[in-house]
């Protein structure tokens, strides 16, 4: 799963390549043609829809004259707000999947060979389980006819159930839960890398285990750290699929609202534009976290 | 004793053999994190394993434990919808692991073996489907197959689903690729076969793993997608994720923990069988 990681793959200098003659073009060009057609074409119609306005007479229909208030509208209060917020419950899922994945990658990527591979099987069954089946599962627990209502009640600590569900805590849990194996599996790529004598080498040198971490282990694990930053943070930011069954229509995530606009609201044109601002900050993200020319091992 | 204290103590030059008083330490570091490890295995499977012993409860709710019955199981499997949501799932999880496993297993193949200037912009743009929000790609791709006039239905569903697919096989099938030895293409060429042949008797057996592991990953993509499929889909291709997420926000329904139930112990046994394929050939 390593292979998840941006960049991860390096072609080996010694590949006899050639430079493409027209075979060589025309074989490139399905791929060319895919990417072109159903990748940049329709963001920059996203782009584009996102200056134009929508009819008033036929509010489904879009009039394509150039006009600003897409964004004027955007950058409201009230959007703000969501798209702050936003930001900060996939900051929060984030850092939480950090801390909770890390001193995971780091025990499986330290254990024997051979006890190494169940303990991935135990991480890759959640990873490649349904995403809607793992939120429900908490929605069965968490909603006031639930498991965990059942419980509260039956002990006789409450009697009117309590909502767990329809908040913002309920949001992150789900958040976390679903994307924590996104974390620790790029963190594992890059603990399993880690040269063990380095480690030794520090507490030879007089580290406690304390600066052995913070010193030696972290930076050389930050390729991990920062894909699983990347890959846990970008998505949560507009997954609204898990955060309107956690989050009821409570807690509004930007996901959410782009996607009405697009369905019930029809108001594309608005919707393109607060996709626009995704898109941006999407860019942003996937350069700041893109990996950096390494400095040359030491032999 | 005053300067001792500002300087972070590992930047001290060490007196002889401090190590020593270590192992003690690093064994409870090494305990806590096992711990800390099933601890995290617990939040993971615990939920799980609620969701597929109250698919058993015989009440619709599962507050209470009533009694063990199946009868979910059984209207599961008269439950129409499902199963034609299901059926549609199925057709577009098929055709798109096909379209996505040869797209990308010929692509990493074609970006191997030529230098093209821009490479490392085509690089991004394959990776980009991977990681962009899923609802950008869904809006888009709407904008696109609207402003087109195209009706939305199973080629659209498809034609998503192959976007975001074949760049996991790609990318697979490039890690391979990274090992392969450079002069086999050669090899197979100079004993007389055509490139073509050299890709599909040599090369192709050699990208095999990476090439199953890609399309099984497509496959449990597209049949686990939500968002995009929402805006690509028409009202005759609903997906069995479109319709269980449809029930699921009404609220609770042990028939969701039965199909629920179903898949995971599917996606257990892939896993375990997975490993043990593993196993058997490191032998």
């Amino acid at each position: 799963m390593g292979y998840l990681l941006p960049g991860s793959s390096t072609p080996t200098s010694a590949t006899p390549r050639r430079t493409p003659g027209p075979a060589g073009w025309l074989l490139l060009s399905p791929l060319l043609l895919w990417l072109g057609l159903f990748v940049v074409v329709p963001t920059l119609l996203l782009v584009i829809l996102s200056f134009c306005s929508r009819d008033p007479d036929a509010p489904g229909r879009v009039l394509y004259a150039f006009t600003l208030e897409n964004y004027v509208r955007a950058f409201q209060p009230t959007y703000l707000k969501i798209l702050g917020s936003s930001l900060l419950y996939a900051f929060l899922t984030a850092i939480l999947c950090l801390v909770m994945g890390y001193p995971v990658a780091y025990f499986i990527g330290r254990a024997p060979e051979g006890r190494r591979n169940t303990l991935l099987a135990l991480v890759m069954i959640p990873f490649w389980t349904s995403f809607l089946i793992r939120t429900y599962a908490w929605v069965t627990i968490l909603s006031n006819q639930g498991f965990l209502n059942g419980i509260l009640q039956a002990s006789g600590l409450t009697s009117a159930p309590v909502d767990f569900m329809y908040t913002p805590g309920a949001v992150v849990l789900g958040l976390v839960y679903n994307y924590l194996p996104f974390m620790i599996l790029p963190i594992y790529g890059s603990v399993e890398k880690l040269d063990q004598s380095l480690i030794e080498a520090a507490y030879d040198l007089g580290a406690r285990p304390w600066s052995a971490l913070v010193e030696v282990i972290l930076p050389l694990t930050r390729p991990g750290i920062v894909a699983g930053f990347f890959l846990v943070f970008v998505p949560s930011i507009a997954m609204f699929a898990i955060t309107t069954l956690m989050g009821g229509g409570a807690v509004p995530t930007v996901g959410e609202v782009i996607q009405k606009q697009f369905t019930a609201a029809r108001h594309a044109p608005f919707g393109a534009a607060l996709g626009t601002l995704l898109l941006l900050l999407f860019f942003a993200g996937l350069w700041a976290t893109k990996p950096r020319r390494e400095p040359e091992p030491i032999d | 004793m005053e300067l001792e204290r500002t300087i972070p103590a590992s930047r001290i030059s060490p007196p002889p053999a401090p190590a020593r008083g270590w192992p003690g330490l690093l064994r409870l570091v090494h305990l806590s994190l096992a711990g800390w490890t099933w601890a995290v295995f617990a939040f993971f499977y615990i939920p799980i394993l609620l969701l597929a012993v109250y698919s058993f409860n015989d009440s619709k709710l599962n507050i209470v434990w009533q009694g063990f019955t199946t009868k979910w199981y059984g209207l599961l499997f008269e439950n129409r919808v499902l199963l034609e949501a299901f059926r549609n799932s199925l057709i577009i999880g098929a055709v798109t692991t096909l379209a996505a496993t040869a797209l990308g297993t010929a692509g990493a193949w074609i970006l191997h073996r030529y230098r093209y200037p821009f490479a490392g912009w085509i690089g991004l743009l394959i990776f980009i489907p991977m990681v962009i929000p899923e609802v950008l790609m869904g809006v888009s791709l709407l904008s696109l197959f609207s402003s087109l006039g195209v009706p939305r239905g199973f080629v659209t569903v498809i034609i998503a689903h192959v976007t975001f697919c074949f760049p996991f096989v790609l990318i697979g099938v490039q890690a391979r690729l990274d090992g392969i030895d450079p002069f086999l293409e050669e090899a197979a060429m100079d004993l007389g076969a055509t490139p073509w042949q050299a890709f599909r008797l040599v090369i192709l057996p050699y990208l095999l793993p990476a090439v199953v592991a890609g399309a099984l990953m497509a496959f449990t993509l597209s049949l686990d997608e939500y968002i995009v499929t929402l805006f690509t889909t028409g009202s005759q291709s609903q997906t069995l994720p479109l319709k269980v997420y449809g029930m699921a926000k009404v609220g609770l329904n042990p028939q969701i923990n039965a199909l629920s139930t179903l898949f995971v112990a599917a996606t257990i046994l892939l896993v375990i069988s997975g490993e043990l394929i593993k196993k058997a050939r490191s032998r």
